[in-house]
């Protein structure tokens, strides 16, 4: 116990100038150059992170004014994400305390989740080595999702909803 | 509440006038960003809101209606000049000690400790102090009085990238904390977008454009087409043409969902192609046709 340096915030010790205490999960970054509003950069990085399993509900997002210390940029802009945020259900306010993640976006898990890049990344060393070169991987990638989902969709419809999740794909 | 208001307002300097006809009204809780070329009016503006001029004509009131340069204006408000002018010789730690004898109100708790965070040390005079140093200690004199709206005249115009970003972020620490609303003159257009939220573009002494960013942005795009049907598309709304003998690019005042014209195609526009339009065309806030726009487009194939 209490070797850790930076466990989180001084038990019983008001720290004054409570630094790093309840830190978020997450950082948020910006890319200038995108030309995606900056309030939409981070919408789009905390859904990310939710749908990696970085977020989970009830983690705590960065503070608004961490985010505005960190990256230079209008509090109204962190305010405006997180507002949009807890329009979509994503996110809740707790007065005084800050905003927190309140769905999820992604049932998986992170070991998981490394064991299914893992077998993407096999799958991506095949079709380079068939000669696909990046937008064709993407292309044939995309087509094959849209066919798997409106496949999926008409197999619900007929009542069918396989169960058991993981079959071998390769 | 606005923080700065002003009607009719205008300044002559001799003969020429500095600023003219400017009405406006920057509400609170903003930070507010005052762009133009030099010399189109931004110092003259923010002097006559701090009270260091007097208007030649026109009035101006800061706070929710105090005269410019009262006693109640001043008390609510700081000001940061061009280039932080300072006493050179006196010590950072003597600036502290001045600034607060100088002020009914002073958070020297909150200097001392936000000067320990930034390594400046105390005991160095204020001209042997780096650029960025400079710059952050007068924001931090500024700050210390917990004004309600702070001023800041060509900021960051002479700093490199990281004292530009050290000295926003306290900025707008400041906001995150406090609530303090800024008024802020700048030519550095790129920075723009993740710090102003509300604009107001001056040019040659005269307001272009002002409002809300996202309201300026929602109201505005860019439509590109056929360059002979150019002046039919624009009708009365063209803020600003870019032609070349085929393809012409044209920024019209639109809501979103506006139809988009058969064979033009419609994309948003971003803050600096808005100020930079608006700057060229100066006279574009008002509807005119497609003629009245300047003659001589660089673009533009002529022979």
């Amino acid at each position: 116990m209490g070797i850790g340096k930076e466990v989180s915030a001084a038990d019983g010790r008001g720290a004054p100038s409570g630094r790093g205490a309840a830190a978020s999960p997450i950082e948020f970054r910006l890319d200038a150059g995108s030309g995606v509003p900056t309030y939409l950069q981070l919408v789009q990085q905390v859904e990310h992170a939710m749908r990696l399993g970085y977020l989970k509900p009830g983690d705590q997002l960065p503070k608004v004014r961490d985010v505005v210390a960190a990256l230079a940029i209008n509090p109204n802009t962190v305010l405006k994400a997180y507002r949009d945020l807890e329009i979509k259900g994503l996110a809740a306010g707790r007065p005084g305390q800050g905003t927190f993640v309140q769905a999820t976006l992604s049932q998986v898990a992170l070991p998981e989740l490394t064991a299914l890049r893992r077998s993407l990344s096999g799958w991506l060393t095949a079709a380079d080595g068939a000669g696909l070169d990046e937008d064709g991987i993407v292309a044939l990638f995309t087509s094959a999702l849209r066919d798997f989902y409106e496949r999926r969709s008409g197999s619900r419809a007929r009542g069918g909803a396989a169960s058991g999740g993981t079959e071998g794909v390769a | 509440m606005n923080v700065v208001e002003t009607r009719g307002l205008g300044k002559r300097y001799r003969s020429t006038w500095a600023l003219r006809e400017c009405t406006l009204a920057i509400p609170a809780g903003r930070v507010a960003a005052l762009v133009g070329p030099n010399g189109a009016g931004k110092t003259t503006l923010l002097n006559l809101a701090v009270g260091l001029a007097a208007p030649s004509e026109g009035e101006v009131t800061v706070l929710g209606g105090r005269p410019a340069g009262s006693p109640a204006a001043l008390d609510g408000i700081a000001f940061v000049a061009q280039d932080t002018p300072m006493y050179k010789n006196l010590s950072t730690a003597d600036m502290l000690h001045l600034t607060r004898n100088l002020n009914r109100r002073f958070d020297q708790h909150y200097a001392e400790a936000r000067l320990a965070d930034l390594g400046i040390p105390l005991k160095r005079k204020a001209g042997k102090l780096s650029g960025g140093q400079q710059a952050q200690l007068a924001l931090t004199l500024a700050l210390a009085r917990h004004p309600r709206l702070l001023l800041l005249d060509e900021p960051v115009a002479m700093l490199d990238p990281i004292a530009r970003h050290d000295f926003m972020a306290t900025v707008l620490t400041a906001m995150a904390d406090d609530g303090v609303s800024v008024l802020l003159s700048s030519h550095v257009l790129a920075e723009l977008e993740r710090v102003a939220d509300y604009l107001i573009v001056l040019s040659r002494g005269r307001v272009q454009v002002a409002g809300e960013v996202d309201d300026l942005l929602a109201s505005h795009r860019v439509l590109t087409g056929p360059a002979a049907e150019a002046a039919t598309c624009a009708g009365r709304r063209a803020v600003h043409l870019r032609r070349g003998e085929v393809q012409a690019h044209l920024l019209v005042r639109s809501a979103a969902d506006d139809p988009v014209p058969v064979g033009w195609e419609a994309h948003p526009v971003g803050l600096e192609e808005l100020v930079l339009a608006y700057l060229r065309e100066p006279g574009a806030s008002e509807p005119r046709e497609l003629a009245a726009l300047r003659k001589a487009e660089p673009s533009e194939v002529t022979k």
